[in-house]
């Protein structure tokens, strides 16, 4: 369980003692959590009880200790579902993002047909461009991109001309990691079914730090990774709609999602099986079902709130220095704070302030496409996790101006 | 390992004022160097007459470290021969990789990139201009 918070101001939630390495180094001021967050101890330790207690291959119900490990990881698919409001057997367990998007864009549902399109935005990560890219050489796509505009919001005026008759898919990040852009889904959803499309969303970024109803949101692929919500690596999740997955030809092909296997012919599995070829990442499955927990208990409205209020207060202060490009809408909508300092490389940055203990992203962020649209070959970022604080707020801006004095 | 130690002043002048930076005419082979990991890139534009670099340009973005290190890797090569070239830059990467100490006389100012031996993160900003020359000086032996 989460003890009860420490901390009672919006600017710290009295959390950094519940993770290990963040206890371990008081002088660290970590704000790469859009890259992959930190672990709760929680975590760690579901995942050893599970390796030390209940440990065994799933779905080889013959003895009961497999059985005891199936419930661990069919309960942490049930886990995912009421955490996103979907339904377990929607739930594919996948490596992280970058599969789950790879999955679909290998199996879309009826196959692609040359001249198909596909939509995306200039904001995307490359997780969610070069997947499209492959299945577009291989299969004669056409990829059409909606702009960004300078304050960094999608041009949705841009994708009604986009979007047609021949638009299968709707491909984009709920919030934006370079930008930190809180995209109109819901909106972009509703244009895309009067066209007859359908759409992915890559919450990859949303569902660490707010609540996320897939019920309400209703789109046809939803995709996130372990990692950057607390959880473990090398685990992350596809949710397809129930109506949707059936339509899907497997992505690999091996044990656990066969039906019957002979070499006259092999029958499948229904989702979500079909889709979970070999042993999966069971430990991390539950380790995933811990960390939503740990967000629950927490509360996701409060964990928005704080991450959104430190990533306001940081731009702001920067804005205010002088001589800084703060990318990214005004209203600031998640914890991501994206920006570049006159004169002063992004790189050099990350290395100065290194120096001071702050850990920050530079560089394109895997979205170089949105960065050649600013005619800039990146930027540093600071994203900020629910274990941040304001004293890491005032680290990064102690930093921004040690670099501002070396490079004058 | 110091900030001061990395970001010396000849670094950063070379950052704020690059030398032979620009791109020259046709009668030049180059080549382009990429760090895809953080998207900096160099062109590096060679002219040789016989075995010598009698000319060196070059364009390109990256961060200080990139950007000196191209500035002073031209400024130290133009009028070598390839070969003392290739030696300096044998050096400069050994140096820079922290598995020679760096030969102040033999690097001149160029002892300068050094610095980043104490910054692994960072060694490979030190050394893309001088691989690209490489690559620059072998387009222009074809
Ligand atoms: C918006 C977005 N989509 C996709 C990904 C890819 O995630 P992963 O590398 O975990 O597969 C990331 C990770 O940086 C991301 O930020």
């Amino acid at each position: 369980m989460v003890p009860a918070h420490r901390g009672t101001a919006l600017s710290d939630l009295g959390l950094r003692q519940e993770f290990p390495l963040l206890a371990a180094r008081p002088e660290l001021h970590f704000l790469d959590t859009a890259a992959s967050a930190q672990k709760p101890r929680v975590v760690l330790e579901a995942e050893r009880e599970f390796y030390s207690e209940r440990y065994a291959n799933i779905h080889r119900g013959a003895y009961s200790l497999s059985v005891e490990a199936t419930d661990a990881y069919e309960g942490a698919r049930a886990r995912v579902a009421t955490f996103l409001n979907a339904a377990p057997r929607e739930v594919v367990f996948v490596r992280g993002a970058t599969e789950a998007i790879n999955l679909v864009a290998h199996s879309f549902p009826g196959g692609w047909r040359e001249g198909d399109e596909i939509v995306l935005t200039e904001m995307e990560h490359h997780a969610n461009i070069v997947p499209w890219q492959l299945a577009a050489q291989r299969s004669g796509l056409v990829i059409r991109v909606v702009p960004v505009t300078q304050d960094g919001r999608l041009e949705l005026e841009a994708l009604d001309r986009i979007l047609g008759p021949r638009t299968r898919l709707v491909a984009v990040g709920h919030i934006s990691n370079a930008l930190g852009t809180l995209n109109p889904v819901e909106q972009i959803i509703r244009r895309a079914r009067e066209v007859g499309a359908m759409v992915l969303v890559d919450g990859a970024q949303s569902v660490p730090g707010r609540k996320v109803d897939l019920a309400e949101l209703d789109p046809d692929f939803f995709v996130f990774s372990g990692h950057k919500t607390y959880g473990p690596t090398g685990i992350g999740v596809l949710v397809g709609r129930n109506d949707v997955l059936p339509k899907m030809p497997p992505y690999q092909g091996g044990g656990d999602m066969i039906a019957k296997v002979s070499f006259e012919g092999t029958t499948f599995k229904l989702p979500p099986g079909r889709f979970e070829a070999g042993t999966p990442n069971i430990a991390g499955a539950v380790g995933l079902a811990r960390a939503l927990d740990f967000l629950e208990e927490i509360g996701l409205d409060k964990i928005e709130a704080h991450e959104t209020a430190l990533a306001k207060e940081a731009r702001s202060r920067l804005l205010r220095l002088g001589g800084v490009t703060v990318y990214g809408p005004e209203d600031v909508q998640s914890g991501i704070v994206s920006f570049n300092v006159a004169g002063v490389h992004p790189h050099d940055m990350a290395t100065v302030l290194d120096q001071q203990g702050v850990a920050i992203r530079a560089g394109h962020h895997c979205c170089q496409p949105l960065w050649h649209r600013y005619g800039v070959p990146g930027s540093a970022r600071a994203s900020f996790g629910l274990y941040n604080t304001m004293a890491d707020v005032e680290a990064l801006i102690e930093g921004v101006q040690v670099a501002q004095r070396l490079f004058a | 390992m110091s900030l001061s130690e990395l970001y010396q002043d000849v670094i950063l002048d070379h950052n704020r004022r690059p030398r032979r930076y620009g791109q020259p005419g046709e009668d030049y082979a180059s080549a382009e160097g990429t760090n895809p990991l953080c998207g900096d890139s160099v062109t590096v534009f060679v002219r040789t007459e016989d075995d010598r670099i009698a000319d060196i340009r070059f364009v390109g973005s990256g961060c200080a470290i990139s950007t000196a290190s191209a500035s002073l890797m031209a400024e130290a090569v133009a009028g070598k021969t390839v070969a003392e070239a290739m030696a300096l830059f044998q050096h400069v990467h050994d140096a820079a990789m922290g598995a020679a100490e760096p030969d102040e006389a033999m690097l001149g100012e160029v002892a300068a990139i050094c610095g980043v031996r104490e910054f692994p993160a960072r060694v490979k900003c030190a050394t893309l201009a001088w691989h690209t020359l490489k690559e620059a000086i072998a387009e222009a032996g074809k």
